[in-house]
Parts: structure tokens; C-alpha cells; sequence
């Protein structure tokens, strides 16, 4: 590797540091989590989880953190996923395909407006809380 | 390519010589065959620092905590935790007293640290440069370079108050002051990396998870005392910090962080590394020098201090890991920031190696201040087995102990020394009531003798001498004027001795016997040792009352000492018994008696 300049350290730093910055949980407040049990991942909740991913990290979001979870108990509209962020109730989508997951993070967490379609419910309550 | 989950396996020492390379091969394997590469990334770090329940695994973002993973346990991570989002819940670290699988942020463990020195320690992956680059890495060497003047730099250490943390506590930013101003065309800079009591590997693991802080630091020590070569003397017992030690020097090199004209700016450093053959004189920093030179490692009288006169009679700044990795963070973060933290006299954080009979023995690091009850009892769990406490040894051979009075003294250089110990360079030792004081008094002297370079008499002649009176007491052939004549030695090697090694040396003798006198005359006149641990004082009997005559501490003698007839009371021949405790160990009935 050839040597490098000040600008070309600061601009790697840059660039490596939104790297790392995904690692991170700190800080971050909006939360997708993806129903990864066996008829999720059978309904195609992998390719799901990877649209979040991608498109998360195209629009650069950085306050965002993609999780898995096991079944929710919606089998019948799997891949399902919840979405929690400031402002917006916390939500649950069913029939969540890679184009839905990408509109999801377009329009529920860049504009917070439903996916109102997909929409299938609130979480039911925590009786452990 | 954009990753969705992060595996981080701790592959410092500890984990490693548990195999923790070996679940990163199989992870990684298990992960190409479930086709997950593109969306795992698997990073190797440095040390977490709970190392009493290594090897440990880290899954970001869900902030899972594996514990005590075993190579078989690769395959059920990747299958069940990546591939279908379950946490392995046996497997995930669990604080005793709830029993409940916890996060991460919530281990008591990590509550009352504060990483300063380990910012980067099971964060980054050590042996990648744009992992430290990303933590803001070189980012205090630009600011140095570019923004601030050599002067700026010593004024911004002077405030944040850092002293060495070899031990000494010598403010930082002097030394640096001395080698500045000497008129020399050539100065060194050296980081002490011969780390060698016995129990303390603060900076091994250091080295081993953020090589690239030390590099980072001296250069920008190199920059503002006026030299353009750094050496880093390190112990060739610690092969993997050295190897990570030296693909980050190559790897700052090629990127022009080290050499000719870094970053533009016309300044040159470059670092090589030196391995020490483990003599434990070698941590002091003449001797130090010495050895670097190809000479025998043997200390001189000071002065002239390094800062003037050191290696090669050239000015030389020799600072100790530690204080090196605490540099980059006072430029970036500003000496008042620094400052803010820790107590009056002593500023900051420091790193320990935590071990003994502590539940979580483990490398911490916490503010200046904190106190003995909390490094003790909060971060380290408490005693094992739930035995009572007895003592905390500081400083390793050169320190002394603190016994359970002192437990809520604050931490800092000046309070320890108080107490008889010093700050050292952070081995911590947690003793229990099993721990006979006389006997480790005995295995630090042993050490220091052992080690002891003899090029003086205080030193080579005063240790021994200590250590045969010693002996004699474990023995329990001492006598009462045994005692005054430890001091007197003690004391004369603490005035006399050419170096810190045999100034020190007399400390965990002299401090054990300040708070454990009344040990030392139960060695000598009761010729008994309460702990049970001086062998030549502890005898083995058998309880009639009690002993039901099952024969199974007779089976288990080693020498065929124990005889008597079947279901009767059995007894021991007290001469040919050879204490090994085996019956005590075996007796189901208590029948046993130690004493």
C-alpha cells in the first residue's frame, strides 16, 4: 500500500469508522427485529433480514439496529417483523418480502408513515413487565 | 457488501490457550457452509476481560455474552444464534445470584469500570489498522503533528495529571520536559513492555488488543522531544503480543504512519522492538537500557536519569505500556478531561490484573479512587467458594499486602504507599484465610532472590538472608529475635539497594509482618501455622469419635501410613507421614483432622 496523506487518513477514518459504528447498539434507537424462528426462515425471512440490511446501510442510517428473534406467533403472515422507533408506534408487520422490507425502512423509519398494508398488529402485552 | 451481525472472539492469551482460535476456525467454517460470509463478520479481538470465564464470544448487535465456549459449541452458535436468531441460553453469561441470562451493559462485572487504557480491548480486531483507524486511531498523532506544538503537548500532559504507570509514579509530562530541552543531535524513545510480576499481564494484554496505541503515542512522544527512533522492549514469553506488535509496526509502515516524512508533515520516527529474555531486573529502566544496548541487563545508579543520559548515553524517554496507551486519548480528549477522572495526587484510570482467590479473576480497569471493597467484592465477585478474605497483595514482589481494615481505602499511588505496598505496575492478588502470610512473604522473597542481578550487596546478600530466616520459620524453627532481625534487613535493603528491585524486595515481608505479627509468632512460638499451608507445622490426625473405618483415606496414602483394622478406628503414623492431605481431602466423615 502506497503511504497516505492526511486527507486520505481522515477520509479512511471516515469510512471505516461507519463500519464499526454498525457494531454498536449505544445510542441507537430504532430497532427492526426480524422473526427468524423455522417457519419464518421457511417463508424466506433471511432474504428479509438481508433487504433491512442493505437498505439501511444505502440510505446510511446510522441510528438503526437490525436484531433477530424467534418465532412471534404470526405463522400465517411470515417472514414477520417489528419495527420500534421514537414517534411511531411500535408495530408488526406480516408478509414482510425483500420489496416490503426496503418499503418498510423507506417509508416507515425515513418518513415515518405505516406500511399500512402490511400492518398486522401491535405486540401483545408483556405480562412480565 | 453490508454485514448484519458481528461475532467478536476474545483471542488474548487466556482465550486463546483455550482454544479460542480454534472456535474461530470452526465458526468461520461453519458459517462459509451455511453460506452466511456475506452477512456475518467474524472478528478476532483482544482481551474482554472477564478472562475467568474465557474463552468468550460476543454477538453485536444483539449484545449476547457467551461464556466458557467450547470448540463443540462453534457449530450450535452459528446454527441456532445466526442462522435462526435463538441465543444459546446455556451458554450465555449468567450472574450467579439471579440466575438470569443478563445483557451485556448489565454485568456487574463492567459496572464500575472505566476504559481508558483498554478503550480498544474486545472492540477491534488488533491485527486490521482500519479498525483502530475507525476508533479515532492517529487522530491524536495528526492533531499533534499538525495542530499543536511540542510545548501544547506537554502543557495538555501536564494538566491531565498522567503519571507512569510502570509503578514509580513519575508525572509523565517531566520526563518528557527533561529530554526536550537536552541538547542532543540524537534522543530515544523506549516503552517498557517487560512486564514481569508474577500474576499481572495488564500489559501484555494491552499490547495484544491495541497495538497500534502504543505506536501512536510514540511517535508522538518521538515528535515532541525531538526523536526519530523508538524501541519497544518486550519478553519473548509473550510471543503473541510481539506478533501482533510487529504486523501493526509493518502495517503503520506501509501506510507511512511510521518512516520518512509521516503524513506529510516532514517528521520522521520509526519503531523496532527488542525481546528481553525474561529477567525480571530488565523492568527497571537502566537495566532495561542496558540489555537494549547488548549488554547484560544490570542496573546503575541514577543519576543521570534516562531523560538526560540513557540509551547509548543518548536522552531517552522510557514510559511503560500503559501510560503509552493513555497518551493518544488525553491529546484527543484534552489533559482536563483526563484530569477530571480519578483522585487529587493520582489522575485517570488504572489497569489491573485481578486474580487469586477472586470469583472473576480478570484484567479491569477502573478510576483512580476507586476502593479495594469495590475492585474486590463488585468487580470481582468476591471470594471464592465463600471463604472469608484475608488479604490484597499489590505491586507484585515489590509491593505488600492490605489486609480486610484497609479494604475501603481509595486507590491511588500515594494511599498504597501508605499502607506499605505500592500501585506497581497492577498485579492484585486476592488471598484468602487458607493463605498462610509467612508462605507468600516466602514465594515473593524466592522471587526476588531468584531474580535479584547481585551487582549489589544489599540486594543479593539482605534477600537471601531474608529468605532463610524465613524458611526456617515455615520450618517452625524460627526464634522470636527472627523478627526484629527481618526488619533490620528489611530496612537496610530498602536504604541501600542500588535499584527499585532490591528497595522493594523487602516490602511483602516487611508489610505482611506490619498487619500479621501475631502469624509470625504463631510460627515461632506455637510452632503452628493456622492457615494449614507450611506443611512442616500442619499434622494430620484421625478422630476415633468420628472415623467410621471405611479405609479410604488408608487406600488413598501415598506412603501407606494409615492402618487399622476394618470398620475400627484408624490411625496415622505421624513419621512417615508426608502431609500431602490426601486423607483430609477424601474423608467423607470429617474424620480427619488438620491442625
Amino acid at each position: 500500500m502506497a503511504k497516505i496523506t492526511l486527507e486520505e487518513l481522515r477520509r479512511l477514518r471516515e469510512q471505516t469508522k461507519a463500519d464499526i459504528e454498525k457494531r454498536e447498539v449505544e445510542g441507537k434507537e430504532t430497532l427492526v427485529i426480524v422473526g427468524m424462528g423455522t417457519c419464518g426462515i421457511a417463508a424466506g425471512a433471511r432474504e428479509t433480514l438481508k433487504a433491512f440490511v442493505e437498505t439501511i446501510e444505502k440510505l446510511g442510517l446510522k441510528d438503526v439496529v437490525v436484531k433477530q428473534t424467534g418465532c412471534m406467533g404470526y405463522c400465517y403472515v411470515e417472514p414477520t417483523v417489528e419495527v420500534v422507533m421514537p414517534d411511531m408506534p411500535r408495530t408488526i408487520y406480516g408478509k414482510v418480502n425483500a420489496d416490503v422490507a426496503r418499503k418498510i425502512v423507506e417509508d416507515h423509519i425515513v418518513h415515518k408513515k405505516l406500511v399500512s398494508e402490511h400492518v398486522m398488529d401491535k405486540p401483545a402485552a408483556d405480562i412480565m413487565k | 457488501m453490508a454485514y448484519r451481525s458481528f461475532v467478536l472472539i476474545c483471542s488474548g492469551t487466556g482465550c486463546e490457550s483455550n482454544k479460542s482460535g480454534v472456535i474461530f476456525d470452526r465458526m468461520a467454517k461453519q458459517i462459509t457452509e451455511k453460506g452466511l460470509q456475506s452477512e456475518i463478520q467474524l472478528v478476532k479481538t483482544g482481551c474482554f476481560g472477564l478472562c475467568e470465564r474465557g474463552p468468550i464470544v460476543k454477538v453485536l448487535p444483539d449484545e449476547t455474552f457467551y461464556v466458557d465456549v467450547k470448540p463443540e459449541d462453534a457449530d450450535k452458535i452459528v446454527e441456532e444464534h445466526l442462522l435462526k436468531g435463538r441465543p444459546v441460553k446455556n451458554l450465555v453469561y449468567q450472574y450467579e445470584e439471579s440466575q438470569k441470562n443478563i445483557k451485556i451493559e448489565n454485568i456487574p462485572f463492567y459496572q464500575k469500570q472505566f476504559r481508558i487504557v483498554l478503550r480498544n480491548c474486545g472492540v477491534i480486531d488488533p491485527e486490521n489498522i482500519n479498525e483502530y483507524i475507525a476508533r479515532d486511531g492517529y487522530k491524536a498523532l495528526e492533531k499533534a503533528l499538525f495542530e499543536m506544538t511540542p510545548d501544547d503537548i506537554i502543557e495538555e500532559l501536564k494538566i491531565s495529571g498522567l503519571r507512569g504507570r510502570g509503578g514509580a509514579g513519575f508525572p509523565t509530562w517531566r520526563k518528557w520536559v527533561f529530554t526536550k530541552d537536552v541538547q542532543s543531535d540524537v534522543k530515544y524513545v523506549v516503552c517498557n513492555a517487560d512486564e514481569g510480576d508474577p500474576g499481572a499481564y495488564m500489559d501484555r494484554s494491552t499490547i495484544e488488543g491495541d497495538p497500534h496505541s502504543i505506536i501512536e503515542a510514540m511517535t508522538i512522544c518521538g515528535y515532541t522531544v525531538g526523536a526519530h527512533q523508538g524501541y519497544v522492549y518486550i519478553r519473548a514469553e509473550y510471543p503473541l503480543a510481539i506478533r501482533r506488535l510487529e504486523m501493526a509496526i509493518r502495517q503503520a509502515r506501509e501506510m507511512g504512519l511510521l518512516g520518512k516524512d509521516i503524513l506529510g508533515s516532514g517528521f520522521d520516527f520509526d519503531i523496532e522492538i527488542r525481546l528481553g529474555a525474561g529477567a525480571f531486573v530488565c523492568g527497571e529502566e537502566t537495566a532495561l537500557l542496558a540489555s537494549i544496548e547488548g549488554n547484560r541487563g544490570m542496573p546503575r545508579p541514577r543519576p543521570p536519569f534516562p531523560a538526560i543520559s540513557g540509551l547509548w548515553g543518548k536522552p531517552t524517554v522510557i514510559n511503560n505500556v500503559e501510560t503509552w496507551a493513555s497518551i493518544p486519548v488525553i491529546l484527543l480528549k484534552g489533559g482536563k478531561w483526563f484530569a477530571q477522572i480519578g483522585t487529587e495526587t493520582s489522575k485517570g484510570t488504572k489497569v489491573f490484573a485481578l486474580t487469586g482467590k477472586v470469583n472473576n479473576s480478570g484484567l479491569i480497569e477502573v478510576p483512580m479512587g476507586t476502593t479495594l471493597r469495590e475492585v474486590i467484592f463488585d468487580i470481582g465477585g468476591g471470594i471464592k467458594n465463600g471463604k472469608k478474605f484475608k488479604a490484597v497483595q499489590s505491586g507484585g514482589p515489590s509491593g505488600g499486602v492490605i489486609p480486610a481494615e484497609y479494604l475501603d481505602t481509595p486507590i491511588d499511588y500515594e494511599n498504597l504507599q501508605k499502607l506499605g505496598s505500592i500501585m506497581g505496575s497492577g498485579g492484585l492478588i486476592v488471598m484468602d484465610e487458607d493463605d498462610c502470610m509467612i508462605d507468600i512473604a516466602k514465594f515473593y522473597l524466592e522471587f526476588t532472590v531468584d531474580e535479584s542481578c547481585g551487582k549489589c550487596s544489599p540486594c543479593r546478600i539482605g534477600g537471601k538472608q531474608m529468605y532463610g530466616i524465613l524458611d526456617r520459620i515455615t520450618k517452625g524453627k524460627g526464634e522470636l529475635a527472627d523478627i526484629d532481625k527481618l526488619k533490620q534487613i528489611g530496612r537496610a535493603m530498602q536504604k541501600a539497594s542500588l535499584c527499585g528491585l532490591g528497595q522493594t524486595a523487602p516490602n511483602p515481608v516487611l508489610s505482611t509482618l506490619r498487619y500479621f505479627e501475631h502469624e509470625y509468632r504463631q510460627h515461632i512460638l506455637e510452632k503452628k501455622c493456622a492457615a494449614g499451608s507450611c506443611k512442616e507445622l500442619v499434622f494430620y490426625t484421625i478422630n476415633p469419635q468420628k472415623c467410621i473405618g471405611c479405609g479410604l483415606c488408608a487406600m488413598k496414602c501415598p506412603v501407606n501410613c494409615i492402618s487399622g483394622e476394618k470398620r475400627k478406628p484408624h490411625t496415622i503414623d505421624q513419621s512417615k507421614c508426608i502431609k500431602c492431605g490426601n486423607c483430609y481431602t477424601v474423608c467423607k466423615f470429617g474424620a480427619v483432622i488438620k491442625g
